[in-house]
């Protein structure tokens, strides 16, 4: 007797990032009879988690403090964070980070062998937990490893989950296509949790890898769950052109200096303090990101800037570390310029851009990962909890995977517990998800030359996005972008395929990703073109303050029909202890 | 299109024929290209069936590894460039199953990942109360090495062994074990030589050093292999002589519950 079919599960985790892993570590830890899965379309370490440099905050030295922490927290996010949620998220961060150190999380150290921290952009203190620059990639080979020695996980690796199973109202798993053989799987679950990472992909010029095309986000739209502040896009101010690569933050946290083509720290014209020689917490180099891209964007338009192939750019100048702390500290920076820029930082300026990074926006969930869908819950960049709000701070991401990622693993486990039978009905769903996808894209393109190919619909919108709803918006430039994005949608109504394999079948999987990042790039311009004001990421040049009487509220959008603009509503923020200030630099 | 350059791939079509064939395509030589851009520009705009893995372009995901002009690489992270002026020859990794075009069925390799108990192994249970272990930056340099690989298989696919001997568990999941087994934290040593000292563990290996010349992070799987079989030797003779007073595992490493 079996409690279980071969594809039913008590929690079933969609993503295999450091969310994803952390959320089935934490179910498994909550109850071991409890089954697993982990439902990826990568093999877990090739999440995009894996390239993450700087570090992941948590206070853990005696002259930092959990208030400075969530202060910095909320400013940096222009009081768009929901207040309960930051407090539990950085007294809670410390506690996870180190559960990495015991789990083996090889992070630098002092001399005395306690675990060394860096200052980070937007930080008051030193608290960026940092494995030398190579943060994110220790993190999930550290969460992965750590995973394989709980026999209640099994993966489902390279799968890609094509839709929810909602019926009665309750999500009850997955269907998902298995890559290697084109099978579709019914995977039933008592909850789901959603981790599949952001959606920078919307834009051309991102730091993002290929995959984070927010599938789940996509998803949970589709199942009818809010998604919140779409229109908070983070560029990060130094990306090396062409390529996009990230130079992490930590570069400036070393000591790094921005110059424009005049070799002048522009950052001081900026309201962002006045240069010193070494680093200044939340000062020049130091300060928010979306500070700094703006910045970056003001420079190119007085012709600051120098000109480049792929763009203006400027530079980041490390000269001055020498080359044993950029060894030391910086060395994957060093490997990263070496190779995609053909220079070498010990001795050149590292020629950089803002550079499309984090999407703040998100499934709509609450302080335990739970969506308004019993039975389906959400972590890491796929959500918004919020505790990034309106400009999330460097290395707040990876510990909020930590943080999140438990929390929903517990409350996922907790329902799973408590979950009703699975309805009749499942079967069904997932025959029409079937025929959904053999209608939308296989009914044979073979032979079909590009036209209306995934690519050209692709470059559009990346051209769109990036012209539209980049660093600085307007009316104009968003509502162009809207209704190119309608015109897509309606282009990519169906999409033919060149190829007909089964057998991994990238085509298909890049045409459903395309469906995926168009839908959200509608919800991405809408809660934009809504919101009046500017606060964080979300700049107005028509409306260039902020404007707390109005929009201190969280924008939700909700999905009408595939192809037809959102509807967007808004909720409240919540503020417990720290009513909205000026952001004060510098 | 100004300058150009040839692409020749290996495809293989499972559905469609039986056998491998190469299929050739030209693209644009653009100074920053790297393989990869090459593939990506062949699937965006010449054809769409072409399957390959790739996902971070940074050289750190460890998914894009495939047979350049014969050799394992990288594909994000080789350039163009460097094989003027063609044409570039690619394959899937060799020592491979292909599932499709330069496709690999990798289970195999993380299974035997998994083998060599890959997680940190203590003799008592920690408690978050307990704070940080204390670890000099000298005892992390002891393994650090080790930590950097990306599971990229480039080294098993350089290594004759491996060819030769498919039970072989292979250089990255030695080097992995070693990983854990110089870190000052751990103490499952014992728990890892079943795996390293039995048939297809890391006594098989001949040292040939092929796999620490393709390994594209330095990880040094040669000196991760070489510095086992020290360690291995002892254990080994400890056993055959007086099995009982080898190292018998202290821990399965199977947590049940924590916290
Ligand atoms: C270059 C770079 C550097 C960064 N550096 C830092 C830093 O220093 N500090 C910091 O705090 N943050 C950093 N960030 C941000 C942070 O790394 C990410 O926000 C975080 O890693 C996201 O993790 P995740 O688990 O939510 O998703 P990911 O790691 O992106 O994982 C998503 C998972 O979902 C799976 N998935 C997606 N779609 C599907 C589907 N349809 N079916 C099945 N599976 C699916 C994928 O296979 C993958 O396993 C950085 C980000 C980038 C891009
Ligand atoms: S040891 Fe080197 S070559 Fe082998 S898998 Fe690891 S990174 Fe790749
Ligand atoms: S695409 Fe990630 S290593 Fe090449």
């Amino acid at each position: 007797m079996t409690r279980y079919g071969p594809d039913e599960y008590d929690v079933l985790i969609v993503g295999g990032g450091g969310a994803g892993l952390r959320a089935a570590i934490a179910v498994a830890e909550t109850d071991p009879r409890l089954k697993v899965g982990v439902v990826s379309k990568v093999y877990p370490m090739r999440s995009h988690t894996v390239s993450a440099e700087g570090g992941s905050a948590g206070v853990i030295k005696s002259n930092d403090s959990i208030d400075e922490h969530i202060y910095d927290t909320i400013s940096g996010g222009d009081w768009l964070c929901d207040q309960d949620a930051v407090e539990a998220f950085v007294n809670e961060a410390p506690k996870e980070l180190l559960r990495m150190e015991h789990w083996g999380c090889p992070w630098s150290r002092e001399p005395d062998g306690s675990v060394a921290v860096r200052s980070f952009g937007g930080m008051k203190n030193k608290r960026t937990w940092y494995a030398a620059d190579k943060t994110g990639f220790h993190m999930l080979h550290t969460l992965f490893q750590t995973s394989l020695k709980y026999e209640p996980i099994r993966r489902y690796d390279e799968f890609f989950a094509t839709t929810l199973l909602v019926d009665d109202g309750r999500c009850q798993g997955v269907v998902a296509l298995e890559m290697a053989t084109g099978r579709l799987h019914t995977i039933a679950a008592r909850s789901v949790i959603l981790c599949t990472g952001g959606f920078g992909k919307a834009f051309r010029f991102t730091t993002n890898a290929n995959i984070k095309t927010g599938d789940g986000v996509a998803l949970a739209y589709r199942a009818g769950v809010p998604l919140k502040d779409m229109e908070f896009v983070q560029y990060h101010p130094t990306g090396l052109p062409f390529t996009g690569i990230l130079i992490t933050e930590a570069t400036r946290a070393e000591g790094g200096f921005l110059l424009n083509k005049e070799d002048y720290r522009y950052l001081q014209d900026y309201n962002l303090g006045k240069p010193a020689p070494q680093p200044v917490n939340r000062t020049m180099e130091l300060g928010p990101r979306d500070r700094l891209s703006q910045a970056f964007e003001q420079e190119r338009q007085k012709g600051r800037t120098i000109k480049g192939p792929y763009g203006d750019y400027v530079h980041l100048d490390l000269r001055h570390l020498g080359e044993q702390h950029i060894n030391e500290r910086l060395p994957m920076v060093r490997e990263l310029c070496l190779k995609y820029e053909k220079i070498d930082p010990v001795t050149q300026c590292i020629p950089v851009r803002p550079v499309v990074h984090y999407t703040m926006g998100g499934i709509d969930v609450d302080i335990n990962g739970a969506t308004c869908v019993e039975g389906l819950y959400a972590a890491g960049e796929a959500s918004c909890v919020s505790i990034n709000g309106a400009n999330r701070l460097g290395s707040n991401s990876l510990t909020e995977l930590l943080v999140f990622g438990a929390r929903a693993g517990r409350a996922a486990a907790e329902h799973a517990k408590q979950a009703k039978p699975f309805s009749a009905k499942l079967a069904a769903l997932a025959r029409d998800e079937e025929q959904r996808i053999e209608e939308t894209f296989c009914k044979s393109g073979e032979g079909k030359t590009s036209g209306d190919s995934i690519a050209s619909i692709r470059e559009t919108l990346h051209h769109q996005m990036e012209a539209g709803a980049g660093i600085y918006r307007d009316e104009k430039s968003l509502q162009t972008a809207k209704e190119t994005v309608l015109e897509l949608q309606e282009r990519a109504k169906a999409l033919p395929l060149q190829d007909s394999s089964y057998t991994f079948n990238t085509e298909l999987t890049a045409a459903m990703e395309l469906r995926n990042l168009l839908e959200l790039s509608s919800a991405i311009i809408e809660s934009g073109l809504l919101r009046t004001e500017s606060r964080g990421a979300h700049q107005r040049t028509d409306f260039p303050q902020r404007d707390d009487e109005n929009y201190l509220k969280h924008s939700l959008a909700h999905r009408t029909e595939y192809g037809a603009t959102p509807r967007i509503e808004y909720a409240p923020v919540t503020i417990t202890k720290w009513p909205p200030k000026e952001r004060v630099y510098g | 299109m100004d300058k150009t350059i040839k692409i020749q791939v290996r495809r293989y079509l499972p559905e469609k024929q039986p056998d491998p064939f190469w299929q050739e395509y030209e693209v644009p030589l653009e100074p920053k290209w790297g393989v990869l851009d090459a593939l990506i520009y062949i699937k965006d705009h010449l054809d769409g069936s072409l399957s390959y893995r790739w996902s971070c372009h940074m050289g750190v995901c460890g998914s894009c590894g495939m047979m350049v002009n014969g050799e394992p690489a990288l594909t994000c992270a080789t350039f163009l460039e460097e094989y003027q002026p063609g044409p570039i020859r690619i394959e899937p990794l060799a020592n491979f199953k292909v599932l499709r075009d330069l496709i690999i069925d990798t289970d195999d390799f993380m299974g035997k990942l998994k083998s060599v108990k890959p997680w940190l192994i203590t003799d008592e249970k920690r408690d978050i109360t307990d704070g940080e272990n204390r670890q000099t930056p000298a005892e992390l340099k002891a393994f650090k090495q080790y930590t950097l690989c990306i599971n990229c298989m480039l080294c098993y696919s350089a290594c004759p062994v491996v060819g030769l001997n498919e039970d072989f568990v292979g250089p990255a999941a030695i080097a992995l074990a070693q990983r854990y087994n110089y870190d000052n934290r751990d103490s499952g040593n014992a728990a890892r030589h079943d795996t390293l000292l039995a048939h297809g563990g890391a006594f098989d290996c001949t040292l040939i050093g092929e796999c620490s010349r393709a390994c594209p992070k330095h990880v040094d799987p040669t000196g991760a292999i070489q510095r086992y079989k020290a360690d291995g030797a002892m254990e080994y003779w400890k056993r055959l002589i007086w099995p009982k007073a080898a190292t018998a595992p202290k821990n399965d490493g199977i947590v049940k519950q924590i916290d």
